[in-house]
């Protein structure tokens, strides 16, 4: 077989890969592979000690006790188990959902729950029947990275409002509130993560949740409050959700992920009822319904299984590890770094030296067998260039220790790059970029 | 002259070829690339009846080579260990057939500055730069070594790292002050930094292959990214460039460039497949930027876009590298 580039004949026509290139909508523009998600997929090999991806370790559930269940459900119940179900969900499971905010002091109807696919789908169906392009939600800065790629997904202008250790700041909401007001913004929420924030670790304090319902009340403004790790607390009291102290101004969001497995993808909001039933009809073109296998086996685990005693297992375990990586971040890091100290939940929030740069250091950090996600990933549209979330819920004790050392030889290495290059920039990225779900 | 042995290997027919280990993956920031690229060189080679086994570089492999060896090793790995040489150097000592370069030719080829300076040789036309290593700059100072750089090259530069590929750690510099940030990017992915005058012009790539009849180039593949920088979310984001293949040049250009990625091929003796990236200047001028031993192979990439436009079948074509391993032995 021989080839001469001289018989083949110049194509006028070009080549695009994808035929559909012209036919995409415009809300999927930033949807584009990623160096930074490239960095992420070698992060999941195993000589990675990988301290960037969110996964729950759920190493202590009781596999027997579960492979039990579903066996019961698919004999017992199967005919309705393996049937279509209601895009609201199960009403008995959706009872004791109300059970389990109860735990956290929110006195709920079971017919203002919808169970949702994780609590992502309700992130995702609460933007859909509230924004239209160019409307503006109001987040944290940082924030959780999906729920950026959701706002962006409907072409949201997203802005951010400031934090510091005791969360977001009253101030700067009411500040930022008055002017959008002032420019005629049309500002649909504001979405946040008061407990044990994600990526920052951090948790509003009791005084700034009453704050934030009044600035947020007063502005009319509806308060979608994201609460998955509320449960995992490791020490000090439990600080009640916005939601218990404001049944008319907040969407909340729950989810299963985290407390039993993120395998069953069940979650939940619960919504002003006007704002329950758009959200049924629009989960209901999603997705028509839902699994109601997945739901038969978690409603039989709350309802048979001492569930309140596994998750004080799973604290323990976080908090250990949670320990480690404090303990190792205060005996190993280098002179101008900082870090959150979280009471609960899954992450550190680092900010490192001027003239850092935290993603432009990743290559290097998985060169050297250590990842975390760079802290831009959780802005959209610029910031975070100095941070790092360190994630401390899956890889074990010795494994984080080691992670930190791996990280901070990275970080004095860049530390002697920034002395003899000067600081780099700082980005001005979309944002959005974390690793996939899947990701140790 | 062959002897006996090596006339029994030649003697097995490509219906002989039934066991294939495709090697995709890897320790490198191209795992996601490779894995991608392997997968559809496995499916291909599945397309044929060839049964493939896919595996990723760890401490299991160097049993499965020597317990249970495949006939022929495929790897689709890019970066370092993949291209620099050193997972060859381990199927050489398995003495498993392989798909590609030998060891001592990839470490020529992914060593970018080793790699143009043996090219230059001969006398195929490539950037004017320099290599410099990180250390050097803590050294002598960073502020005085660009300085030079930048009244020696003048500007546009271009920064990579002297290893590696997908354009990570890569940067055009348009000015002086764009430097500093261009060489922290670079050094996050390699501790030397290749600074080169910056070529415009119309961007190629060339396939090289070889299946027994010595080196053969294919037709050119244009590449004309949206925005015109062929960085990562160009090159792998489908749609996001527009490819030309065969490359819309003249015959001469087209002959010259073709020309020149044989005798890259054959300057740094590479075996079987290769894909060096040009570009040809205003003047008409073919420029050598780089060769990759194991190119990729990706839906977006650009070697499987010249394998269909020059008439062959990209199964085929793998099953003929795979056959043409087998015979060698």
């Amino acid at each position: 077989m021989s080839v001469d580039p001289r018989e083949s004949q110049p194509n006028p026509q070009g080549s695009r890969i994808d035929p559909y290139v012209g036919s995409y909508a415009a809300r999927a523009a930033g949807m584009v592979a990623s160096e930074v998600r490239a960095l992420f997929a070698v992060a999941s090999r195993p000589e990675v000690v990988s301290l960037a991806g969110g996964m729950p370790n759920i190493s202590a559930l009781p596999l027997d006790a579960l492979g039990e269940l579903a066996q019961q459900v698919v004999v017992e119940q199967g005919r309705t188990a393996l049937q279509y179900g209601s895009a609201q969900g199960d009403p008995v499971l959706r009872q004791q959902i109300c059970e389990v905010m109860a735990l956290e002091e929110i006195d709920a109807s079971p017919d203002d729950v919808i169970v949702t696919v994780g609590s992502q789908q309700a992130l995702d169906l609460i933007t859909k029947v509230f924004v239209d392009p160019g409307d503006v939600v109001l987040t944290e800065g940082p924030t959780y990275v999906t729920a950026i790629n959701t706002f962006a997904a409907y072409q949201a202008r997203i802005e951010h409002v400031e934090m510091d250790d005791d969360g977001v700041v009253p101030e700067a909401l009411e500040e930022r509130l008055a002017g959008l007001a002032r420019e005629g913004a049309r500002v649909k929420f504001f979405y946040t993560v008061p407990t044990f924030n994600n990526p920052a670790g951090v948790t509003l304090s009791p005084e700034r949740r009453r704050r934030v319902l009044e600035i947020c009340e007063r502005f009319n403004l509806l308060v979608v409050e994201d609460n998955p790790y509320g449960l995992l607390r490791y020490e000090g009291d439990p600080v009640r959700p916005l939601r218990a102290d404001s049944a008319r101004n907040v969407i909340y969001l729950g989810s299963f992920s985290k407390t039993l497995s993120p395998g069953f993808r069940i979650g939940w909001a619960l919504a002003p009822s006007a704002v329950r039933d758009k959200l049924v009809l629009a989960a209901e073109s999603a997705m028509l319904s839902h699994s109601n296998f997945n739901q038969a086996i978690v409603g039989r685990y709350l309802a048979t299984q001492p569930w309140p005693e596994q998750i004080k297992e799973f604290n323990e375990m976080y908090r250990a590890r949670r320990d480690a990586m404090l303990a190792s971040l205060e005996a190993l890091m280098p002179p101008g770094c900082s870090w959150t100290r979280p009471s609960g939940g899954f992450f550190v929030w680092a900010t490192l030296p001027e003239g850092l740069n935290a993603k432009a250091m990743l290559p290097r950090a998985v060169n050297e067998r250590v990842a975390y996600v760079p802290g831009t990933g959780f802005y959209y549209g610029g910031g975070g260039q100095r941070n790092m979330r360190l994630s401390f819920c899956y890889p074990s004790p010795e494994q984080i220790r080691e992670g930190v050392r791996r990280l901070v030889g990275v970080l004095e290495s860049e530390i002697e790059l920034r002395n003899t290059f000067g600081g780099v920039p700082a980005s001005t990225g979309r944002g959005g970029e974390a690793p996939a779900p899947d990701l140790p | 002259m062959t002897t006996a042995g090596q006339g029994q290997k030649e003697d097995r027919t490509v219906a002989d070829l039934n066991r294939v280990l495709v090697l995709a993956g890897g320790l490198s920031p191209e795992h996601e690339v490779s894995v991608r690229s392997g997968r559809r060189v496995a499916d291909a080679l599945r397309r044929l009846e060839v049964e493939v086994q896919i595996c990723d570089v760890g401490p299991e492999l160097l049993g499965l080579l020597t317990e249970d060896p495949p006939q022929v090793v495929f790897p689709v790995l890019h970066g370092a260990a993949g291209e620099d040489g050193s997972i060859r150097e381990v199927l050489e000592l398995a003495g498993v057939p392989y798909v590609g370069a030998r060891p001592d030719a990839c470490r020529a080829a992914y060593a970018k500055p080793t790699a143009k300076a043996l090219v230059a040789e001969r006398g195929i036309t490539v950037p004017r730069g320099v290599a410099l290593p990180k250390a050097l700059f803590h050294d002598l100072g960073a502020p005085a070594v660009l300085e030079r750089v930048v009244a020696l090259l003048g500007l546009p530069l271009f920064v990579k790292p002297a290893q590696g590929g997908s354009a990570f750690g890569a940067a055009a510099v348009t000015e002086a002050a764009e430097l500093p940030a261009a060489l922290v990017g670079c050094f996050a992915y390699s501790d030397t930094a290749l600074i080169e005058q910056q070529v415009t012009g119309t961007e190629i790539a060339v396939g090289v292959v070889d299946l027994g009849d010595g080196p053969v180039a294919l037709p050119a593949v244009e590449i004309v990214p949206d925005g015109g920088v062929y960085d990562y979310a160009a090159r792998y984001t489908a749609g996001r460039t527009e490819f030309f293949s065969p490359a819309r040049l003249d015959d001469e250009t087209a002959r010259a460039a073709a020309e020149t990625a044989v005798t890259v091929h054959r300057a740094l003796r590479l075996r079987d497949v290769s894909r060096t990236d040009l570009i040809v200047d205003a003047d008409g001028r073919v420029h050598f930027l780089e060769v990759n031993v194991s190119p990729g192979m990706t839906d977006t990439s650009t070697l499987p876009l010249a394998v269909e436009a020059a008439g062959m079948d990209f199964a085929v074509l793998c099953r003929e590298l795979a056959h043409r391993a087998l015979q060698r032995g």
